[in-house]
């Protein structure tokens, strides 16, 4: 039973006209339909080129998603993840039936429902009662399914004093509540969730993620999830699917597809070890092969996250015996620095001539999830040598959370463990 | 491929059919329906000092300026002894159902884009839940037609010969009919104003000028009289022969031909019919055109 495919994705594909819609619609109406009525294809269809929005095309139609296939078994969590714009709102809306797709077909076999129509249809002069039916109708309710259920979701949104008052004078976070209410609520055989755990306060989203623990695990329910919050994908999925300019790329288990993820932003920026070349080092007294930054065991192609131990190496050939204080600058994703630290401190200062690798192990748990780069600096001790602004770079993710714990991100550069105690004095 | 793959809910697909109607589906919202006539009638009058008199308000003033205009200052006849005014509410009565209709509906896709650009229910239920809350109006204003109908009748000492005609039992059919035409243009404009937007502009006085052309205020025997020449321009128009026919029925007076009847009746299932396909076609994909 639990091997059964429930949804399955086709081809999927879906074509965006660029510019302004309505200018030369009828034209390009009429060449479309004289070319059906000839048996043609659709002049338009063959056009379209994958969708980057950075470089400039040469259509105006684009395919804001392409030949996406998956299929989904029941009771699975499957994550889909990808950069903005690289369609996941698209394949959202083609699944929830809010547009048709242009190519290709869906086949499910349950009825699917999704999170981010949160609040949607609510009519602010009716009652908080009156919006639950009307609410829970737009989402596929019967009123009998909403009649059995109508004390619970009064009491799971908490407005219970509120509920024989009209919506327009509730407050945004009560409509917000009442509204998840009666979407928590619904029934569905897939459930679609977009990125709601970005929004809310940290009660809100303990709530949103306890419910969706509920659907998943306990009920068995299938789960699409659409989140940039890799913590969450990564707690919630068992399989994801990575989207990238409209096109699937990666299929498969959970921490495979994030590291890929990840991968594809390191591509424009973020790097985790630099080479450097000979010649750029022909007026030094020595050459820096590379320098990077990876967790304690793993390669550099893998994500780092918070409960990795960090090793930052370098490595060096020298050709003279002079001694070199080795510098690093820690900033965060603004730019500011955080700290920095040297090998003379460690007295750890190179002063052999030949090939070396030096190492410096940071601790787990000491930076805060974000993007951080390194400066890396060679000085002589009195005079500075070497200077590379922003040698490395990289990203340090959550740890993986257990459900129920709050997802979002703390302030701070950096989220070191101390050691707590508590002594109770009698 | 699998036989249990072969069960599948529903499909979504790329391809269209010409008319893809799952009644069984608009059968299952059918809770949805009823709490979208209940919204447009609680939210209707919300604040107003008046509420739902406002029902009332409208047709009887109408009335009362076009007996004014029409009849004491243009001299319009309304047939014999048929009360000018009466006659004006009857016309309006029935000409606001299917304008209501009309115009309630040729919005659709505009007014519900942020519930339709977010959530999936068979889009026809709102155009459906439209007409429905239009009907509880037009019951309300021909609940007072009756009133100041059976006022004329019995209270008044006029030399008053109009009676309810056996044909009145078809008024259940007129009825159908305005619903369904109006249901019918009214597909076809929200739909076309989701791509061309003239549309709205055209709907705004198009109306008003296809009420005049509707034999609201004037017989069509007055007109054949009076522009023969033009005749043919509402001879045809099936919303002048449902008016026509709806005054014959409660008054005696005017035409009630079972041909015309038969013919508006083709005409609005067509229009329906065209209505229901293009509708179909424009809610899958409007909300990248709109």
């Amino acid at each position: 039973m639990s091997s059964e495919i429930i949804l399955k994705v086709e081809n999927i594909g879906k074509q965006y006209r660029l510019g302004l819609v309505g200018t030369g619609t009828i034209s390009h109406d009429l060449n479309r339909w004289w070319n059906r009525i000839r048996g043609k294809e659709d002049p338009y269809l063959k056009v379209g080129e994958a969708n980057d929005r950075s470089s400039k095309g040469d259509s105006d139609y684009v395919w804001a998603i392409k030949d996406i296939n998956f299929e989904v078994k029941r009771g699975e969590v499957l994550g889909i993840i990808g950069k903005n714009g690289a369609g996941k709102s698209t394949l959202l809306k083609i699944l929830s039936r809010v547009t048709g797709p242009t190519t290709g077909q869906i086949k499910t076999k349950g009825r699917i429902a999704s999170l981010l129509e949160v609040g949607t249809g609510f009519h602010p002069e009716m009652t908080g009662r009156e919006n639950i039916y009307l609410n829970g109708a737009i989402l596929g309710m019967t009123k009998a399914e909403i009649n059995s259920k109508i004390d619970e979701i009064i009491d799971f949104s908490g407005c219970l004093r509120y509920v024989d008052t009209p919506v327009k004078r509730y407050s945004s976070g009560m409509k917000v509540r009442l509204a998840f209410a009666v979407a928590a609520h619904l029934e569905p055989d897939i459930l679609v969730v977009d990125e709601v755990l970005a929004v809310g306060d940290a009660e809100f989203q303990k709530k949103a993620i306890g419910k969706m623990q509920d659907i998943s695990h306990s009920d068995g329910r299938t789960v699409l999830f659409v989140s940039h919050n890799m913590a969450a994908v990564k707690s919630l999925c068992t399989r994801a699917i990575v989207l990238e300019h409209g096109t699937s790329v990666f299929e498969g288990g959970v921490d495979e597809a994030i590291s890929y993820y990840l991968n594809l932003d390191n591509t424009n920026g973020s790097e985790t070890l630099r080479y450097f070349k000979e010649e750029d080092f022909k007026e030094y007294s020595f050459f820096i092969q590379s320098v990077g930054i990876k967790g304690v065991s793993k390669n550099y192609e893998e994500p780092l996250t918070r409960e990795d131990h960090l090793i930052l190496e370098m490595s060096i050939t020298k050709h003279t015996t002079e001694v070199l204080v080795v510098v690093f600058r820690f900033k965060d994703g603004d730019g500011n620095i955080i700290f920095v630290t040297n090998s003379n401190d460690a007295q750890m200062n190179l002063e052999n001539e030949g090939k070396q690798l030096l190492s410096m192990h940071l601790p787990n748990f000491f930076f805060n999830e974000g993007n951080f780069s390194v400066d890396a600096m060679i000085t002589n001790g009195k005079k500075q040598l070497f200077f590379e602004p922003d040698c490395i770079q990289y990203t340090m993710l959550q740890e993986a959370k257990k459900l129920g714990d709050w997802m979002g991100k703390t302030k701070g550069a950096l989220k070191p463990k101390f050691e707590w105690l508590l002594e109770y004095e009698s | 491929m699998k036989t249990a793959e072969e069960h599948w809910l529903y499909v979504i697909s790329s391809k269209k059919k010409l008319l893809d109607l799952n009644f069984k589906e608009i059968w299952n919202y059918r809770d949805l329906l009823f709490l979208f006539v209940k919204r447009d009638i609680i939210t209707l009058y919300k604040q107003t000092v008046l509420g739902p008199l406002w029902y009332l308000i409208q047709p009887l003033f109408t009335s009362l300026i076009f007996t004014l205009i029409f009849n004491n200052l243009a001299d319009i006849p309304t047939g014999e002894g048929v009360p000018n005014f009466l006659f004006n509410l009857a016309g309006i009565t029935s000409w606001n159902y299917f304008k209501d209709c009309l115009v309630g509906t040729s919005d659709t896709f505009k007014k519900n884009e942020n519930i339709f650009g977010k959530v999936y229910f068979p889009r026809v239920i709102m155009p459906m839940s439209v007409v429905v809350s239009n009907l509880l109006k037009f019951g309300i204003q021909l609940l007072v037609f009756i009133g100041f109908y059976i006022y004329y009748l019995y209270f008044t000492g006029n030399t008053f010969n109009v009676m309810p005609q056996l044909s009145l039992l078809l008024l259940p059919l007129l009825i159908g009919l305005m619903a369904l035409l109006g249901l019918g243009f009214g597909m076809i404009i929200s739909s076309m104003t989701t791509k061309y937007r003239d549309l709205t502009f055209l709907v705004q006085f198009g109306v008003q000028l296809l009420m005049y052309g509707s034999a609201v205020m004037y017989p069509m025997s007055y007109f054949k009289d009076k522009l023969p020449n033009y005749y043919w321009l509402i001879e045809w128009s099936p919303i002048a022969i449902i008016i026509e026919s709806f005054r014959a029925m409660v008054f005696g007076v005017g035409e009630l031909d079972i041909n015309k009847l038969i013919y508006t009746i083709i005409t609005s299932f067509i229009i329906f019919l065209i209505g229901l396909i293009i509708f179909n076609k424009t809610e899958k994909s409007f909300i990248d055109t709109i």
